[in-house]
């Protein structure tokens, strides 16, 4: 094994950085200034953003700023000689601390904003918050004074303990599973966001300083302990609500939406095809659940149990998508989605039609089949809490853990045709399609799978839906859900799945959690949409061939990507 | 114009027939671009393709490996006719690469010969997922196999280097080696030395000499004259379309024809090597 940080000496003589003598002691005096301003109180009233108004008893909002004052520190303390000074060999400190500076002034700015806004104006905001914000700005100041350092070493090249790794992998996925339980226990909007931005400042520094590249350096390394981790937090999560439905009705949604857009994944992601009906194949899987339920309301006879239900529902999905897919599947591009949208609107208006007026009634039309009772699969009954541990896990956490098992599943697809000879095929057919043919892939059985493939996946979620709403009807299926999948997919990152997860969650998440967003968030989506194609195409988290084939004339990303094909070789 | 050619065995084993081309003819619209074309190929030889720019050559190579359904003619391989779906072709044994290299650019060296086994290999979509036996065997002798080409066309240290960042010469082998993974008993080269300096091209040579030793038939298509005369035991030339001569290296060279098609006579034909339509089927008509 070779040793790699020693083969990647300081790349760069250091220039000798101009140092501005005052910046760092500013920096200092502002971290100082926004843990003081902390402890004091924040705002008059008391019964908004969950009581600041208390002196030397930060709440929730407070204790986030001590948090990100204190990562500041740390920061600020590496950029010196001392004892952290080895930490700043490793980390790009001033790039943290800007990220950091600025965040957390924008993130003081927005307290302001909500004290005046949810009481009435600034009067009501007490010294403490003002000492905050002065500190913020002051260590935003400092910090953009503080000279760019080169950086000695790459973290993203250290190689350290195997215990290290998983620590800082559990550590993170603990921190993850903490933030998750309390942004979505907050109740007001406004402690929401700014929850949400502190996170977003906090992971942009870390990212800044290079520590991010670490830790997915460990990820890689001990890949089997990142995912069994993230299973382990997401099985964990509805032992954190006390019981409650409100969130985990949330997260059933988020883990239904997630599930459905990994399979589109496959093939918006994987095979590269553009599928505007994609949410049909769910429809249908759900319908076939509706109509075999002991439903009153259900039309077909037939009660099988929930197992042969499931396979019944993405056998039928897997069939749709074979017969939308054969004829269309040799246009390609604009005309596929054309295609592919007048399916999904085909399919709602068969839904609509199939009522025993215009055919057989298999649908009850645009009613729909209501009263879907809940599941109970050997012995054990959705409907009804459990007290596992003496914690009370209410009906939507039976069908979370449920959800969680057939997202892993979708992964678990998803992985490993990625990484096979098929994936291998789909490649080829995005990056020319003509070659592959000649070199004897079969182009139009592979996009055919991935459109089984896809539509079997989403058929089994829609059968599980279809228990879980309790109810189904045509007006689930229009195009605009569709339309949602692919932007959860665009905006988190084609072909991956933390980016996939990452954008359903965003998606699906937002508008539950936030009412007035909902009212605007198609205009707010499109919005972020238009801005993510015109700075980062390949999405939140980017797939590494996805991000070469985004920046064809890129020659340096080419490079980049290889010598981290050629290090993990190495390794 | 009968092609089964009579000329005296080369020094290596040359054994039956294994493509038979006849009357392949290719027509666009009212253009024709392959007028009546036969070739036949034994096994173990090397056959060289030439002719001036718009001759009809890759056109010719097209209709061979199924890109193109000739508009007549037929194309036997191994004594069975070949459909003409590229797919087809290449499970049947005849491998190609492109003139204008035509790599998966974003995929490492290895992966790229990985693709050309893919019509080797069947491991279907539940094996892939469950990881069967099937699906590890397969997939343990695919990158046992790929990484032997490359090492074969002497890439054997770029294995994970991206297609797109490798040197153009690297870039033409690389291409030979995924077509040569899918296990072909003919390669159809399409101008395999293009834009290559002297000493690539020379490797070039070596390189087709150890296919054509590990048993294959090549046929090539080149501009570079003496590369293409040392290295055929035949060469055909077509001229707008028409197989003009077919003969050894030496009886094509000294051939007043080849040399005019190239040259010109100076006489009233301009030779803007395009292919004209009328001079064509005027030539078609006579």
């Amino acid at each position: 094994m070779t040793d790699v940080q020693t083969e990647t000496p300081a790349a760069e003589v250091p220039a000798a950085p101009k140092a501005k003598p005052f910046a760092w002691p500013l920096g200092l005096v502002g971290v100082a200034l926004v843990v003081i301003g902390s402890f004091l109180s924040w705002s008059y009233d008391g019964t908004i953003l969950n009581n600041l108004s208390i002196n030397f008893y930060p709440g929730g909002l407070q204790i986030l700023a001590i948090v990100a004052a204190v990562l500041a520190l740390v920061l600020l303390l590496a950029e010196q000689q001392g004892p952290l000074s080895n930490l700043g060999n490793w980390l790009d400190a001033t790039l943290g601390l800007r990220v950091l500076g600025t965040g957390l002034t924008l993130y003081m700015a927005l307290v302001l904003v909500a004290i005046s806004v949810e009481s009435d104006g600034l009067i009501n905001v007490n010294p403490g918050g003002y000492v905050s914000f002065a500190g913020a700005a002051l260590l935003a100041v400092g910090a953009w004074l503080l000279p760019l350092r080169p950086q000695l070493r790459n973290l993203s090249e250290a190689r350290t303990p195997a215990w290290l790794d998983i620590l800082a992998i559990a550590v993170l996925m603990a921190a993850l599973l903490f933030v998750a339980a309390y942004a979505l226990g907050l109740e007001d909007a406004w402690s929401f966001i700014l929850c949400l931005l502190f996170v977003a400042v906090v992971a942009t520094a870390l990212f800044r300083t290079g520590a991010m590249s670490w830790v997915a350096q460990a990820g890689q390394r001990h890949r089997k302990v990142l995912t069994l981790a993230s299973f382990a937090v997401a099985f964990l999560f509805p032992f954190t609500q006390n019981g409650s439905d409100a969130n985990m009705s949330i997260a059933t949604a988020v883990l239904v939406f997630g599930a459905t857009a990994m399979g589109l994944n496959i093939v918006v992601g994987l095979a590269g095809l553009l599928d505007l009906g994609y949410i049909a194949f769910l429809g249908s899987g759900a319908y076939v659940a509706a109509t075999l339920s002991t439903s009153a309301f259900a039309t077909i006879g037939w009660k099988p149990p929930f197992l042969v239900v499931v396979l019944v529902g993405a056998c039928v999905a897997a069939v749709l998508g074979l017969i939308i897919g054969s004829p269309t599947l040799r246009v390609s591009g604009d005309y596929l989605a054309i295609v592919t949208l007048g399916f999904g609107e085909i399919f709602r208006f068969a839904m609509f039609n199939l009522d025993g007026n215009n055919g057989p009634n298999l649908t009850n039309g645009p009613n729909g089949i209501p009263g879907i009772p809940d599941l109970e699969v050997f012995g054990f009954n959705f409907g009804v809490a459990h007290h596992p541990f003496g914690i009370e896990l209410g009906r939507f956490s039976n069908y979370y853990f449920l959800l969680l098992v057939l997202i892993g599943g979708v992964i678990l697809a998803f992985t490993r045709l990625n990484n096979s000879r098929i994936g291998r095929g789909w490649v080829a057919i995005r990056e020319d399609e003509k070659a592959a043919e000649a070199m004897g892939v079969n182009v139009f059985g592979l996009k055919l799978l991935a459109f089984a493939v896809g539509a079997f996946l989403a058929g089994l979620a829609g059968t599980i839906k279809a228990h879980q709403d309790g109810a189904v009807s045509p007006d689930q299926y229009i195009f605009l859900e569709s339309a949602f999948l692919l932007a959860a997919i665009v905006l988190g990152g084609m072909g991956t799945i933390a980016g996939v997860l990452l954008g359903a969650t965003i998606l699906k998440l937002l508008p539950e959690k936030l009412r007035f967003f909902s009212e605007y968030r198609l205009l707010l989506f499109g919005v972020l949409l238009v801005l993510m194609m015109r700075f980062r195409p390949e999405g939140l988290v980017a797939s590494r061939r996805r991000q070469l084939e985004f920046h064809e004339e890129d020659e340096e990303l080419a490079e980049a990507v290889e010598h981290k094909l050629l290090v993990e070789e190495a390794k | 114009m009968t092609v089964t050619d009579t000329t005296p065995a080369p020094a290596h084993q040359v054994g039956g027939p294994i493509l038979e081309a006849s009357g392949v003819t290719m027509r666009f619209g009212g253009l024709v671009a392959v007028n009546d074309v036969n070739l036949t190929v034994r096994e173990g030889e090397i056959v060289g393709l030439i002719g001036p720019n718009g001759a009809g050559k890759t056109t010719f190579f097209n209709c061979l490996t199924g890109l193109y359904k000739p508009t007549s003619g037929q194309v036997r391989f191994a004594g069975t006719p070949l459909p003409p779906k590229p797919r087809a072709v290449v499970k049947a044994g005849m491998a190609r690469t492109f003139q204008n290299i035509r790599l998966f650019a974003n995929m490492t060296a290895l992966e790229n010969v990985m693709v050309g086994r893919y019509c080797r290999t069947s491991a279907g979509a539940l094996t892939s997922v469950l990881h069967g036996p099937k699906f590890r065997r397969e997939e343990h002798e695919t990158r046992v196999r790929a990484q032997e080409l490359l090492n074969f066309v002497g890439l054997g240290r770029s294995t994970e280097h991206l297609a797109r960042n490798m040197p153009y010469g690297d870039q033409r082998r690389l291409e030979i080696a995924r077509a040569l993974a899918t296990d072909p008993k003919l390669i159809l080269l399409d101008e395999p030395t293009a834009g290559m300096n002297p000493q690539e091209t020379k490797q070039a040579m070596d390189l087709i000499f150890k296919i054509r030793d590990s048993g294959l038939s090549v046929v090539v298509i080149e501009h570079d004259m003496r590369f293409i005369f040392n290295l055929c035991d035949r060469v055909l030339c077509l001229v707008r379309g028409e197989a003009l001569i077919e003969g050894t290296p030496g009886e094509v060279q000294s051939d007043p024809r080849v040399i005019e098609a190239y040259i010109g006579t100076g006489e009233d034909d301009d030779e803007d090597d395009d292919d004209r339509p009328q001079d064509v089927t005027e030539e078609a008509k006579s």
